[in-house]
């Protein structure tokens, strides 16, 4: 998916927006993750901020809620040293009629350098990318069932701060796999990152079609799809699918799919469980193992928030660099696109 | 394009020297100061193998800075692609540090090492201790020891090459900024 690459990158090979992992090569990925592991130990600082960013202004663009993501990247952004504002477009100036690409060249004019994106539309990220602001940074903050690739990266984080490396190494997803923004990203970022026992676990009705065309096993029976398995990631189930048919009931589904400590004893002595939260305890997994030492469900949101000023300063470095490459050619629209 | 012999720079060919003279210079510092117990921080990278020939020597707790985050020329050079994590294994309140660093010459990678230092408390003092200082600088930042001081022609510098043998040698800038 070259098509993919040449929008994130700069012509250098710089990452100049996150939209998603898959197109970007394994080194890539491994950068993005050394840069998270260094912002890992700002956090444990005793000033949790560095001057990065200071000058710059990230947007944060909520098309839809989530309070989780949008407070991370709202905290990532901060300390950075960034200015941040949010957004949320519902109850902002669409609501008055003002059409998207209004919207979005007005912040332009504001001289934002970030965007970060979040819309219930999958490719909303790569359309503002690729047609409406290239010359400002963009993030996906999560589109539509398509990509969630801060949220993947911060599970390869977690998987490899706790395991080392990738090859190996055994993964079970479990879960609403269909509905799923991040679990796509996730086998991306996996395979990337040299995983190949990738192992799906769900119900059929919760199974994307023909997803074994990703290189990974689908498992109706929880207990054999999590045999021997090194990484355990948990999906939210998402309970207004609970109406929709998808599911018989949560009792039901806990007593196939919830991970108990019974369960989680046919997975390697050392497994780890991650979740991307907010946990549906009793429905998806039993309080004593979400609370549990194998459960690094708590260590994922302060390794979320070390990922994102990771790929944001790198996408802030990218861009910037751009720009000067564009204002050094003479033939360039700079002075069009950056008044 | 690394050309090692400069006849102008002798004292460059015995590397283990200007060390063991730094060495001294420390020791000297540490009582004519009364530093006690000082805490040795390096920066990435040379600084890093050097504070560690330092720590031993002094029987001192070691930690290491990485600056990428806190350097001033990020809008012209962007994030530098590989950043390796800083690592302080103790608290710096109210304690002597000695920042080290292979080679000082504008000052503004120790200016961010301080900011950064900043960020983790409030030290009771720092030196600043370097192998070799280049009479570049651009910002108002001294030594407190230093084993050799010298002058470069434009599109020279210095390079510590290591860490088993510290060499430290001049190298040729291909192309002048």
């Amino acid at each position: 998916m070259s098509n993919l690459a040449d929008l994130q990158l700069t012509k250098s090979g710089e990452l100049r927006h996150f939209l998603t992992p898959e197109g970007l090569d394994r080194l890539m990925l491994e950068r993005i993750l050394d840069t998270a592991d260094s912002f890992v130990v700002v956090g444990n600082q005793e000033v949790k901020k560095v001057p990065l960013l200071r000058g710059r202004t990230v947007v944060n663009l909520f098309f839809e809620n989530s309070t989780r993501t949008r407070s991370t990247f709202e905290l990532a952004a901060k300390r950075l040293s960034a200015d941040v504002l949010t957004l949320d477009i519902k109850t902002s100036a669409t609501s008055k009629g003002e059409s998207l690409l209004d919207t979005l060249q007005n912040l332009r004019a504001m001289h934002s350098d970030m965007f970060v994106v979040r819309h219930g539309d999958s490719g909303a990220a790569h359309f503002i990318a690729s047609q409406v602001t290239p010359d400002v940074a963009i993030i996906n903050a999560g589109d539509g069932r398509h990509a969630h690739p801060t949220q993947a990266m911060l599970d390869m984080l977690t998987i490899r701060r706790n395991k080392g490396y990738f090859e190996s190494l055994s993964v079970a997803i479990v879960g609403d796999i269909l509905h799923s923004r991040v679990a796509r990203d996730q086998i991306h970022a996996l395979k990337t990152l040299g995983c190949s026992d990738i192992r799906l676990v769900g119900p059929n009705t919760l199974m994307p079609q023909a997803i074994d065309s990703m290189g990974v096993t689908t498992h109706n029976n929880m207990d054999s799809g999590i045999d021997g398995v090194d990484v355990v990631i948990m999906l939210r189930l998402q309970t207004e699918r609970m109406d929709s048919a998808f599911l018989p009931s949560a009792g039901e589904y806990f007593r196939l799919y919830g991970l108990t400590t019974e369960r989680l004893a046919q997975a390697k002595p050392d497994a780890i469980v991650m979740h991307p939260g907010p946990i549906n305890r009793g429905i998806e997994i039993e309080s004593a193992v979400a609370d549990g030492p194998q459960s690094m469900i708590l260590n994922q949101v302060g390794y979320g928030i070390a990922l994102r000023m990771a790929v944001m300063s790198m996408a802030m470095s990218g861009q910037m660099q751009q720009r000067q490459a564009q204002a050094n050619t003479p033939s360039s629209l700079t002075g069009k696109l950056r008044p | 394009m690394g050309a090692t012999q400069h006849p102008q720079h002798p004292e460059l060919a015995d590397t283990p020297a200007l060390v063991n003279s730094l060495l001294n210079q420390v020791d000297q510092l540490i009582t004519t100061q009364k530093l006690g117990q000082p805490l040795v921080i390096g920066i990435h990278t040379g600084g890093v193998w050097l504070a560690k020939v330092i720590a031993e020597h002094l029987h001192a707790p070691f930690g290491q800075l990485d600056i990428a985050f806190y350097r001033d020329d990020f809008s012209k050079n962007g994030l530098h692609p590989q950043v390796s994590p800083s690592s302080l294994p103790f608290n710096i309140n109210d304690r002597h540090l000695l920042l080290v660093d292979d080679v000082l010459m504008t000052g503004r990678t120790v200016r961010a090492a301080m900011n950064e230092l900043f960020d983790f408390g409030r030290p009771a003092s720092i030196k600043l201790v370097t192998l070799c200082s280049v009479n570049q600088r651009e910002l108002p930042i001294q030594a407190d020891a230093c084993a050799l001081t010298l002058d470069l022609e434009v599109g020279q510098y210095l390079q510590l090459d290591g860490p088993e043998t510290l060499k430290l040698s001049i190298i040729e800038r291909a192309n002048h900024e």
